[in-house]
């Protein structure tokens, strides 16, 4: 059992990446650390165990990333991904940081992937873990045990108590019975709230009933309310959410990467009354499966159907569910619970209007249909050549923006701008400081390493003086 | 390979982890597995026997056990992997010699041992035997006559080589390659027999028992596999010792034969000894509990053929050499006789398994987007 009763130098609420990097910061800078992890020791490590790799700014290639991802280019992504909403000298800070983190991760037995197939091509942008985000937890919780760091699982953190913008005391459970904690700091990195659903209800209505949580059932945001509730700023848009589409057989929770499909662009997408609603060719996929999340939790009862053909089976990595397979658009239609005849008549329509481009799944290949509402611009083939397959969508949420205000010693802020006096935060429940909409593979981590760092050191240092 | 419980449930983590590809950087398994979309019982067993289940795929899985999926290859795989050696053993009323494994070595053991112990009682005056004795040329024989070595040796050897050939040639038939075989993807592949370069998560080491990456295990088979590799090739010398120049056991301590069966008996016990000391301390969930007995009875086998065999080197000018000569040959009697149905074959299932994987390496995955 650790012991609750002393007070520590600080304090990590949150068991993730940003937690982790957080605490192996502050002991190694010399203070005793407490990290309250709320899920059990089996799926401990937040959403960071779902994650697979981190984006890293490099000048030359490097072992692990191929080419140069400079700072320009970087903080060009994240404008765009962003559409400004970000703030640029935190951004920047975290971009250039970003490039320093290798020696210290590796030093904690985090071991990266040489090179990789598959996947998105991000080899240049960013760098695998090898074995992915659990594989990372696992040598981060060795290490933190290793130096020293006490760990306490099924431990939830409920209330940072502020007294004139400090932390007093912090009120948690422990297996479940209630204990109040002392700590000179305390680093919030206890993630968003996604899967707090009644959280989301208030903005969603009944809609999250249909929402799939990709990653852990314990980001219930609680640490998150209870800053809001005391006067904390806060950054990102509460209603808003980073979502992609599933597999609408996933489990509600932690389905992580295997239930996300890619079928997207080589299928016509209609919703529940056999309707197409976006244009599924707009881009190259990994440029646009995040905005299809939020496109299927606006279509009535938040579900859609991609529907394909022989010829595009081959082309997208393979969900865990196999595709529901038919010998005809009609039958697949029954077995989906659509309406046949509608399902017949939106892909009769989408094959007698396919243009006269060449497909090319390499590229954007112009390959569009003419005339059609809404458009297939990119990779539209016939869908005409049995057996006929369809997935079932629904909208799978990876995180939320809604955060608090920090600064660049990862300070976290009250509402009249000024920094509480022992409290810091990093990770999720703050990158929406930085990335406050849109998505940028891998950058979360980076902003959970770099922030947890700063974390850990500015509250170490803190404790000490 | 036939449908069974074990496939069906392999099937079914096999297909989530092409979901996933996370572990793709371990070993040589996952891209094998990017390569498929669709998994037959064959496709299995060949992936069954890729694996040198080192675990870093279980620790490092977010669908482990206790999440709903419970994905835990390592032991999926070795359950697989053993139903694979029965399915393809020869001839095929033996096949069953691999249900109850352990005791079924035991007993061949004890059996061998006695048969042996019997011959040489019959064969000698119960009187020679406690007698003392100096290390001289032709003292073994004695013991136990030259002929009969070599008529039982060639005998038992003959026929496990036999089977053993039979076996892989099942194998190779339902799960190898259909293509020819070149000499470069031998080549690899015995790279990767020699330097077990799959058994331990990219160059990091094996998961032991825990999250910890640690290269124990690699380097405790390699002590026990190279060790076992210097006594086969200290019989062979001694064999072509007395069969092509016509020099008699035993030979001296400084002599070719002798030099090499210590070393590799050293080898051998150290091997045989960490490795089940491992298992004392093992994590049970990655581990497939049904195959324990077919694993330490060839760890224990091997390690009596090296504790006797150096036993009888340390003993032979005593008068204990006769019952330690009768000993070690009743073991070798019992290693070559069980040959085709231990845990021996693992070894040429995997070399096999490695040589498809070498042949297959220029195949690009299925599926380009994702993340």
């Amino acid at each position: 059992m650790p012991d609750l009763t002393k007070t520590y130098d600080v304090l990590i609420a949150g068991g993730g990446n940003a937690a982790l990097c957080a605490a192996i910061t502050a002991r190694q800078a010399g203070a005793s650390v407490l990290l309250l992890e709320h899920a059990p020791r089996a799926f401990r490590g937040g959403n960071s165990r779902h994650t697979r790799n981190l984006r890293a700014m490099h000048e030359r290639p490097t072992d692990v990333l191929t080419e140069a991802y400079g700072e320009e280019e970087y903080w060009d992504d994240l404008k765009r991904v962003t559409g400004g909403n970000t703030d640029e000298t935190l951004a920047r800070m975290t971009i250039r940081a970003s490039s320093g983190v290798f020696e210290w991760m590796a030093d904690c037995g985090v071991h990266f992937q040489p090179s990789l197939t598959g996947t998105l091509n991000l080899s240049r942008t960013n760098a695998f873990f090898l074995g992915g985000g659990k594989a990372l937890v696992n040598a981060y919780y060795l290490t933190a045990e290793r130096l020293g760091v006490v760990v306490a699982y099924d431990s939830e953190v409920l209330a940072l108590k502020l007294r004139d913008g400090a932390v007093r005391e912090v009120d948690i459970t422990y297996r479940g019975y209630p204990y109040t904690v002392q700590a000179r700091c305390v680093v919030a990195s206890s993630g968003g709230f996604q899967a707090n659903l009644d959280w989301m209800r208030q903005y969603w209505g009944d809609a999250v009933d249909n929402f799939v949580i990709r990653g852990t059932p314990y980001n219930r945001g609680k640490v998150l309310k209870n800053l809001l509730d005391q006067g904390v700023a806060t950054v990102g848009d509460p209603t808003q959410f980073h979502a992609v589409a599933l597999d609408a057989r996933a489990p509600q929770f932690d389905g992580g990467i295997t239930t996300r499909l890619d079928s997207v662009p080589y299928s016509v997408v209609v919703n529940q009354h056999g309707d197409r609603f976006y244009d599924e060719g707009e881009d190259v996929w990994p440029k646009r499966y995040a905005i299809w999340g939020r496109l299927i939790a606006q279509q009535p009862s938040q579900i859609a159907y991609s529907l394909f053909d022989a010829k595009a089976l081959q082309l997208f990595m393979p969900s865990v569910y196999p595709a529901v397979r038919a010998d005809s658009i009609g039958e697949l239609a029954v077995k989906l619970e659509l309406d046949p005849a509608k399902v017949q008549d939106t892909v009769a329509q989408y094959n007698a209007s396919i243009g006269t481009g060449k497909f090319d799944n390499s590229r954007l290949d112009d390959c569009g249909t003419v005339g059609l509402d809404p458009p297939k611009t990119n990779w539209a083939r016939a869908i005409d050549t049995g057996p006929f397959y369809g997935y079932p969508l629904r909208p799978g949420i990876t995180f939320t923006y809604l955060g608090v205000r920090v600064n660049e010693r990862a300070q976290v802020l009250l509402e009249n701008g000024q920094p509480t006096g022992n409290l810091y935060a990093s990770g999720e429940i703050m990158a929406g400081n930085i990335l406050g909409r849109g998505y940028l593979a891998g950058f979360g981590m980076t902003i959970g390493t770099v922030f947890g760092r700063i974390a850990g050191q500015e509250a170490a240092r803190h404790a000490r003086n | 390979m036939h449908a069974t419980e074990a496939t069906t449930t392999l099937r079914r983590e096999v297909e989530i982890c092409n979901a996933c590809r996370y572990c793709e950087g371990f070993c040589a398994v996952f891209p094998a597995i990017e390569l498929k979309r669709e998994f037959a019982e064959a496709d299995l067993s060949y992936l069954a026997n890729l694996c040198h289940g080192c675990r870093g795929c279980y620790y490092a899985c977010q669908y482990a056990p206790p999440h709903e999926w419970g994905i835990n290859l390592p032991r999926s795989f070795a359950e697989v992997r053993a139903e694979s050696y029965e399915d393809y053993a020869w001839p095929r009323p033996l096949a069953g010699l691999f249900q109850r494994n352990g005791t079924v070595m035991a007993l061949a053991t004890a059996a061998a041992i006695a048969l042996v112990l019997i011959v040489t009682m019959a064969i000698q005056a119960p009187g020679m035997i406690l007698a003392t004795r100096a290390v001289v040329p032709g003292e073994f024989y004695a013991v136990i006559p030259l002929a009969a070595m070599q008529v039982i040796g060639i005998a038992t050897f003959g026929f496990s080589l036999v089977a053993l050939a039979m076996s892989v040639r099942n194998y190779w038939r339902d799960a190898g390659s259909e293509r020819t075989i070149g000499l470069p993807a031998v080549l690899v592949a015995l790279g990767d027999v020699l330097t077990l370069r799959n058994l331990g998560g990219g160059g990091h080491g094996c998961n032991d028992n825990s999250e910890r990456f640690s290269m124990t295990r690699r380097w405790l088979h390699h002590a026990m596999a190279y060790g076992f590799l210097l006594c086969f090739a200290a019989t062979c010398v001694g064999f072509a010792y007395d069969a092509v120049f016509g020099w008699a056991a035993p030979y001296q301590f400084f002599s070719v034969p002798v030099l090499l069966g210590t070393v590799g008996g050293i080898g051998l016990l150290v091997g045989t000894g960490g490795l089940f000391a491992m298992k004392l301390v093992d994590d049970p969930m990655p581990a497939a509990l049904k195959l324990l007995g077919t694993d330490v009875a060839m760890l224990l086998l091997l390690a009596l053929a090296a504790k006797t065999g150096l036993l009888l080197l340390l003993l032979r000018a005593t008068g204990l050499m006769p019952i330690m000569l009768a000993l070690h040959l009743g073991v070798i009697f019992a290693l070559f006789v069980t040959l085709p149905y231990s845990k021996m074959v693992h070894g040429l299932y995997r070399g096999a398994a490695l040589l498809r994987n070498a042949m297959e390496k220029d195949q690009a995955p299925l599926g380009g987007g994702g993340g």
